[in-house]
């Protein structure tokens, strides 16, 4: 979690070697582990330029070239405490040679970067919201906040629904698919809105895609409920250099890389930023 | 490594960044202090400055290609009143000297910010972008060699400071236009800046960036980088800065050897911020155990290239 001191954990200068311990499945998500011992350890909302060391760019005409930009999932663990965890879905050629990673293979990494997630502000209890493989900053924000939060979380079907397991399941942890297969039959929205009306004194976690966050910002404001949202982009340098990853505020736009990811809704003007989410 | 002299300036290696590629300011606060101790280029060439503040254009601004990036990112910059209160006294502060890259849509815009620049000692030298339309003639200045002259007339007598035209790859005549500006006085000339190029979002059929049109950049320009650098440094005698697609310590090697006297890295930043440092590395390894190194003049500067 951020303070008012210091507003990020700082990267160390260039892209580093990150050897990958384990390719788990988890429904149709794929969780990649490794090993970063000379990272810091990341505050839950900051992110990494992730490519693979081998077969990416590097002078051979194909894509993927750019590295991808990825919340981290879990930070700490494994027998050295300096495991990080990122959660992928494959759906291009970057996260699908990502998910060809097995262990042994190495990746490479800038990170982290970013502003995280802040604690809740006083009097509220914090409220996660999570939607497809935008859970991914939800668990290790959940590791870090003091008190244990609600935690809703939507996804498409039954297939990508074990990705709720990550965040540990049991009685915190509510549902919702667009099929009704598992869970809470509509939008995750639906328990946030349900979730308000049993008690607004409540500040919203949220991350998935750019039209449910537009919908959490859309009744967050109606409501007077903060909300943190950590916003995606296409990014192509992670660290302010390109200006591609820009969202309108109420100030102009600002870079998600470094500005973000994380961005009090109250700022935006609209998440939904054409060609957001890619 | 062996310091290079440019334009008098002393550099402590021949590699520095492309504009627009690198925010130092932003990276400070990414990476903190070891961004200083370890800084990646020799000299800092900051992002384009025009006279008013810019938003950039509106996204998406990126696209990925098979080995390159496409951007439409519109110059977005605080202007020249916003950029010397605020960007200046922090990237005065770098461990290398700073160039300022400068755009205006008129010569007397232009005008305008070479003299604000010229009464500030902090920087080094300036670098004119001349890929935009002179709103008043609606030709592209970097495009057109009388316009190039022209622009560099009226700028010439405005500083002392030494003068980098960027050139545009997107003109029919490169070595022309290169010759036009320094008849006129530019002390350097820097090339390529990115070609056009377009991308239709798969699920509409129509444009993808914002912009509609972008920037094309990467290892996927580096051949006709190669090329322009090599036939603008048979035509003229000052210092190039040569740039496009540089990856590795042996294709900056190339471009010196074509005749370039440094060499920018842009996109490969990107996916790795420290890459100016590891490449400034293998140039001057290169250059260490190179049975000919590049030195006392390139290897085949001056050499026309034939009809293909």
């Amino acid at each position: 979690m951020t303070t008012a001191s210091a507003d990020r954990v700082q990267a160390p200068f260039g892209a580093r070697r990150a050897r990958v311990t384990a390719n788990e499945s988890r429904g149709a998500y794929t969780v990649l582990r490794c090993t970063d011992p000379p990272g810091p350890r990341p505050q839950a909302g900051q992110f990494y330029m992730l490519s693979a060391a081998e077969r990416w760019g590097g002078g051979e005409a194909e894509r993927p070239f750019l590295p991808r930009a990825f919340s981290v999932l879990r930070a700490g663990g494994g027998p050295g405490r300096d495991e990080l965890q990122f959660l992928i879905e494959d759906v291009g050629p970057g996260t699908k040679r990502l998910c060809e990673l097995t262990d042994g293979a190495e990746l490479s990494l800038v990170g982290p970067l970013g502003i995280g997630f802040a604690r809740p502000r006083p009097g509220r209890r914090p409220v996660l919201v999570g939607g497809g493989v935008g859970i991914a900053p939800l668990a290790i924000c959940a590791d870090q906040l003091d008190e244990e939060p609600t935690i809703l979380l939507g996804f498409r079907d039954a297939a990508h629904a074990p990705g709720a397991t990550l965040l540990g399941g049991g009685a915190r942890v509510r549902l919702a698919t667009d099929d009704g297969s598992v869970g809470h039959h509509g939008l995750v929205t639906d328990l946030l809105e349900a979730e308000c009306d049993r008690d607004p004194r409540i500040e919203v976690y949220a991350c998935g895609p750019p039209p449910m966050l537009e919908a959490i910002r859309g009744l967050c404001a109606e409501r007077d409920v903060p909300a943190q949202l950590a916003l995606e982009s296409g990014m192509a340098c992670g660290f302010g250099a390109c200006f591609g990853c820009v969202v309108p505020t109420t100030d102009g736009y600002i870079r998600i890389c470094v500005d973000g990811p994380v961005v009090d809704a109250s700022r935006l003007q609209s998440v939904l930023t054409p060609g957001g989410g890619h | 490594m062996t310091p290079v002299d440019f334009c008098g300036i002393e550099l402590a290696h021949p590699i520095i960044n492309a504009s627009g590629t690198f925010d130092a300011i932003a990276a400070r606060r990414a990476f903190g202090d070891e961004l200083i101790d370890h800084f990646p280029f020799s000299a800092f060439v900051s992002k384009t400055v025009t006279l008013k503040p810019r938003q950039g254009n509106p996204p998406p601004r990126l696209w990925e290609l098979p080995a390159g990036l496409m951007n439409s990112i519109g110059l977005p910059n605080k202007g020249l009143e916003g950029y010397l209160t605020h960007d200046l006294p922090e990237l005065a502060r770098l461990p290398v000297p700073l160039i300022v890259n400068v755009m205006g849509f008129s010569r007397d815009e232009v005008g305008a910010l070479v003299s604000a620049f010229a009464a500030h000692d902090e920087v080094a030298a300036l670098e004119l972008n001349v890929s935009c339309p002179n709103v008043e003639t609606g030709l592209v200045m970097g495009a057109d060699p009388h316009e190039v002259a022209r622009l560099m007339r009226a700028v010439r007598p405005l500083t002392g400071k030494p003068l980098i035209v960027k050139l545009t790859p997107n003109a029919s005549d490169v070595p022309a236009v290169a010759r036009a500006a320094t008849e006129a006085g530019a002390n350097a000339l820097s090339l390529i800046n990115t070609l056009r190029g377009m991308a239709l979002d798969p699920a509409t059929g129509h444009p993808w960036l914002g912009g509609t049109t972008g920037g094309v950049s990467g290892p996927a320009v580096r051949a006709i980088a190669l090329a322009q650098v090599h036939s603008v440094c048979a035509a003229v005698e000052i210092p190039v800065i040569a740039m496009g697609g540089v990856q590795r310590g042996r294709d900056a090697r190339e471009f010196l050897e074509a005749g370039a006297s440094l060499v920018a890295v842009g996109t490969e930043s990107f996916r790795d911020p420290a890459a100016g440092r590891r490449i400034a590395a293998e140039v001057g390894h290169l250059t260490t155990k190179a049975a000919n190194p590049v030195q006392g003049g390139p290897a085949f500067r001056g050499q026309l290239p034939q009809v293909l």
